[in-house]
């Protein structure tokens, strides 16, 4: 039987700000366990949340960004139950009037066409603390740094149909957050979490099955192998005969494997009620238009101008909106480059991003500034140096050896284009090899590399290959 | 030093008459005789009191005293006083040191105020006869044997024996108006909104508001003054005006509309009750106010809307105190569940539990439409029939308890005629207005409270008609024998 792959995701954003949803306390990443909780955190008796004004415009952001309708009015309710890092025995979240209804994120597929994903809600909420379950000897730790700290919970619809979608899907949002300036996307600490609806049906059936929730993954390739391992399991079972239970799962990355956590039939009773200790969140048309007004471009308006622009493809320009500051490199690139847009962007995604990855670095860290860059690819589009030689000046710019012209200049790599030059060393070479030259007259055509490679080689890559290729043909015959 | 009024206390230590630690001495030598028996106090601050007072006294030579400065208060032991333990009257909370003031502590602290100590309490403030202490029952200063009322019951029964000028209390469902009724003294629970509840030990956060007893409504408003205020660590707390509550006190009642909710006259009230408020209603006419009756249809359901609503807060509120960070817990505890059910069961008494156990069944799924929803409808009903009488009348008056203070252990086996005891009260929460409860007389030797109910944020009139009413009675100056 053919089988159908259904999934929704719940994507936890951590919001971007200086201090907690309720509190004064801050909420850097790292800090000594239990430094950064006030005694609002704490769940002291007596203390009272005072609602974080920042949460709320970028609650509004992210709803702009997605073509949302902004809540005028939404309630903060409680989701009571007992958990030793819960401190208040109870999570504040948006239940049943979040601030953002509905919008969608459009994702590129592999066969070039777009698929709109449709997004049912977002929500802000206080993060929990963290257990510690390591190193205290049969008991367990509590760090309540994180307590407290602003969520935005993005709930997609079931829209998703396989792993590659859902990586779409996050990608482009993972992006969307990062352009809004709401979430620094650093997803090692969690700042962008995870969790996936998992089911499958019959092809062609229009009842959902019943799903799985996979639980906290925390990056987009675990994402991918979550989710594919998940829906392989689902088939397997229901074709031995068996029922897919729902449930929560936990991702083993290590083992490459979902396993069950608990179960949801004996579904917990969260008591939700709006919470007494907070005003509705009441939010102006005015205050909407006003940010609106201050919205940078987002990915997929600038994905837009990047094809129309630059004319691109999707796939490059995909790559390079992904981060704000990557299209801005990209950018300026561009213009140091004299407009070499297809060569400037198969270098930053190409060399430069390999560069990058190879050392962890990010965009912003780049030892290669965007102008030299460009000015690189213009060297090459102005046939001072090849590309090949090229590789070598990337490689002195990465290690900061000067500018891209000291360097052609330093080491001699400027390219020969004088045909008399490049004549005298094909004689020359030749002239050295009289028994490949018979031979390729001979017709073993393969050995025009040989001379091409000679060449290089004496010439130390400085000879444009175009009129060398031109010269070796010519007096080969 | 007895019998004296905020006003009259405020003069003897700005002309130098006496001092602040002299006073504070006296009280605290009052406590010492006489709360063994009465056990209004949870903990009395000597030590910190008398340094209070030094400073007050420094501030009062320098000139640079305001007007409460120097004045004993006791604080109700559900708001937070750093350094000093903070019980909520719970063995939960019993070795509870809070870190941090409440502002309404920081406020009368930032006035130089005196605090004395903190005053016993129904366990989490839920309870009308203060029996629900784990620090033992307070005894009326009026007769020993009978309850001071609750859940302010420590604050009440400590300013009726002069243990102290004034104390503050907080209201849910009536737990200052009350005590002060049973207690002969002037009890008032603003606006919800006018006071702030950070640092207040919440019970049932839509409903809890702070407030204050003291002998006199003009005694009130010298400390409501200080006391009411926006707060913004109070997200309900209402940045509203804040009048000079003394000001208006002496303000003519001619033409005062005064509503009587004929709900509230009915064949349940104790007959003496009834005659008594007569009396009053008889001495307001001279004084120039007109009477209305009105209805507040509603009134029944406020009962039993209220406890769905506050039992399903407080069943949340309460959630917090797991044994986890602060509080009691339990010893040895084998696992997570077992730290959870010992610590709670051990922690918390009978009533809370009952409470707790309550309102989570009230929340619960399936459950939820048909008590919480309904519930909050009740509640919306309840304050547009006060919208309505407010249309027509400035002040309700009626009785602030269905009968006076019943015997120690009288109704503890019986929840639901304690909770009967809150009728008049309870609406008044329900609604978020304000509310005061002044002595009208006596039955055998017992007092009994009028209630004056007014406007949102219309403190300033209640203060006035209940002060204009003092002035022409004496029911207000009776001090019970003994102390």
């Amino acid at each position: 039987m053919e089988w159908e792959t259904v999934i929704g995701l719940e994507v936890h954003v951590q919001l971007a700000t200086q201090s907690k949803i309720f509190s004064g306390a801050s909420t850097a990443f790292g800090a000594e366990p239990n430094t950064q909780a006030c005694a609002i955190d704490l769940g002291f008796p007596g203390v009272l949340p005072v609602l974080n004004a920042e949460v709320v415009t970028m609650a509004i952001k992210l709803g702009l960004g997605i073509q949302a309708e902004i809540a005028k009015q939404s309630v903060f309710a409680r989701k009571n139950y007992f958990y030793p890092d819960l401190p208040k025995g109870y999570q504040i979240s948006q239940h049943t009037i979040p601030i953002v209804k509905g919008g969608h994120l459009d994702i590129s597929l592999e066969d070039g066409s777009t698929k709109r994903i449709r997004i049912t809600r977002a929500h802000l909420e206080e993060d929990a603390g963290k257990s510690l379950h390591e190193d205290f000897h049969g008991m367990s730790g509590i760090d309540l740094n994180r307590a407290g700290t602003p969520l935005l919970e993005i709930v997609s619809e079931p829209d998703i149909r396989s792993a590659k979608e859902a990586v779409a899907y996050l990608k482009n949002l993972h992006s969307l957050v990062r352009y809004l300036g709401i979430c620094d996307g650093n997803m090692q600490e969690g700042s962008f979490r995870c969790d996936a609806n998992v089911s499958i049906r019959p092809q062609g059936d229009l009842h959902f099955g019943t799903r799985t929730e996979l639980k906290n993954i925390n990056s987009f390739r675990y994402v991918e192998r979550a989710i594919q391992y998940e829906v392989e399991r689902q088939i397997a079972l229901v074709e031995s005969g068996g029922k897919v239970k729902q449930e929560t799962r936990l991702f083993d990355p290590a083992k490459n494997e979902t396993r069950a956590m608990r179960s949801k039939e004996e579904a917990d009773d969260y008591r939700y009620f709006p919470d007494p200790d907070l005003l509705p969140v009441r939010i102006t048309e005015k205050q909407i238009e006003e940010i609106r007004q201050h919205l940078p471009e987002l990915p997929q308006q600038k994905h837009q101008r990047f094809m129309e622009q630059y004319g691109l493809n999707t796939y490059d320009a995909t790559v390079l909106v992904s981060s704000g500051a990557l299209a801005d490199y990209f950018e300026a690139a561009v213009i140091a480059s004299g407009n070499q847009t297809k060569l400037t962007a198969n270098w930053v995604t190409g060399e430069l991003s390999a560069a990058l990855n190879k050392f962890d670095m990010e965009i912003t860290q780049s030892p290669v500034i965007a102008t030299e860059l460009g000015k690189l690819v213009l060297r090459i589009a102005d046939n001072t140096i090849s590309g090949k030689i090229a590789k070598t000046i990337f490689e002195s710019l990465w290690n900061q050896q000067g500018t891209v012209d000291d360097i052609i200049e330093k080491q001699g790599l400027k390219q020969v284009t004088d045909s008399a030059a490049i004549e005298a060393l094909v004689d020359k070479i030749l002239a050295a090899n009289p028994d490949q030259v018979a031979d390729y007259r001979s017709g073993k055509d393969k050995l025009f590399g040989f001379f091409v490679g000679q060449a290089m080689k004496e010439s130390g890559g400085k000879i444009n290959p175009q009129q060398l290729n031109e010269l070796l043909k010519k007096k080969l015959q | 030093m007895l019998n004296k009024s905020i006003a009259e206390l405020n003069h003897a230590l700005h002309t130098k008459k006496i001092s602040s630690v002299e006073l504070t001495q006296f009280f605290l030598g009052r406590i010492k005789q006489f709360d063994t028996e009465l056990n209004s106090f949870i903990t009395v601050t000597e030590e910190q009191a008398l340094q209070a007072a030094a400073r007050a006294d420094a501030q009062l030579a320098q000139g640079t005293a305001g007007p409460l400065a120097g004045i004993p208060i006791a604080q109700k032991d559900i708001f937070c006083t750093q350094g000093v333990k903070t019980s909520c009257g719970s063995k939960m909370l019993d070795n509870f040191i809070a870190p941090y003031d409440a502002t309404v502590v920081k406020r009368f602290n930032a006035a130089g105020m005196v605090m004395l100590g903190k005053t016993n309490m129904d366990e989490f403030a839920m309870g009308s006869s203060n029996e629900n202490s784990y620090y033992g029952p307070v005894k009326n200063p009026w007769h020993l044997g009978y309850v001071p009322g609750g859940s302010s019951g420590g604050s009440a029964a400590a300013v009726a024996a002069q243990l102290t000028p004034a104390a503050t209390g907080t209201d849910t469902g009536g737990s200052i108006r009350q005590p002060a009724a049973l207690c002969g003294i002037s009890g008032i629970k603003p606006t919800y909104g006018r006071v702030s509840r950070y640092g207040m030990i919440a019970f049932a956060s839509s409903l809890d508001q702070g407030g204050l007893f003291a002998k006199t409504a003009e005694d009130l408003a010298w400390l409501l003054n200080v006391m009411a205020g926006f707060d913004e660590n109070d997200s309900t707390s209402v940045a509203h005006d804040v009048p000079d509550y003394t000001l208006t006190l002496n303000d003519s009642l001619k033409g005062l509309r005064i509503g009587l909710p004929k709900e509230f006259f009915n064949p349940s009230l104790d007959k003496e009750i009834a005659n008594a408020i007569q009396a009053a209603i008889k001495e307001y006419e001279k004084l120039g106010a007109t009477f209305h009756e009105i209805s507040l249809p509603n009134t029944a359901l406020s009962i039993p809307a209220y406890y769905v609503i506050a039992p399903a807060e407080c069943s949340s509120n309460l959630a917090r105190f797991d044994g986890v960070r602060y509080g009691h817990r339990c010893k040895n505890p084998h696992d997570l569940e077992d730290l959870y059910k010992r610590s709670r069961s051990e922690g918390f008494g009978k009533e809370v539990v009952r409470r707790i156990m309550i309102g989570t069944y009230a929340l619960s799924t399936g459950y939820y439409d048909a008590y919480y929803i309904k519930a909050q409808k009740i509640r919306r009903l309840v304050r547009q029939d006060f919208d309505d009488a407010f249309k027509k009348v400035d002040v309700i008056l009626g009785p602030t308890t269905p009968t006076p203070a019943f015997k120690l252990g009288e109704k503890t086996s019986d929840p639901l005629s304690m909770y009967l005891s809150d009728i008049y009260t309870i609406a008044v929460n329900l609604a978020g207005l304000p509310g005061i409860s002044v002595p009208v007389g006596f039955i055998q030797g017992l007092p009994i409270g009028m209630q004056l109910i007014g406007h949102s944020f219309k403190e300033a009139r209640l203060l006035n008609t209940a002060h204009v009413y003092q002035k022409a009675t004496d029911w207000h100056t009776k001090k019970p024998e003994g102390f």
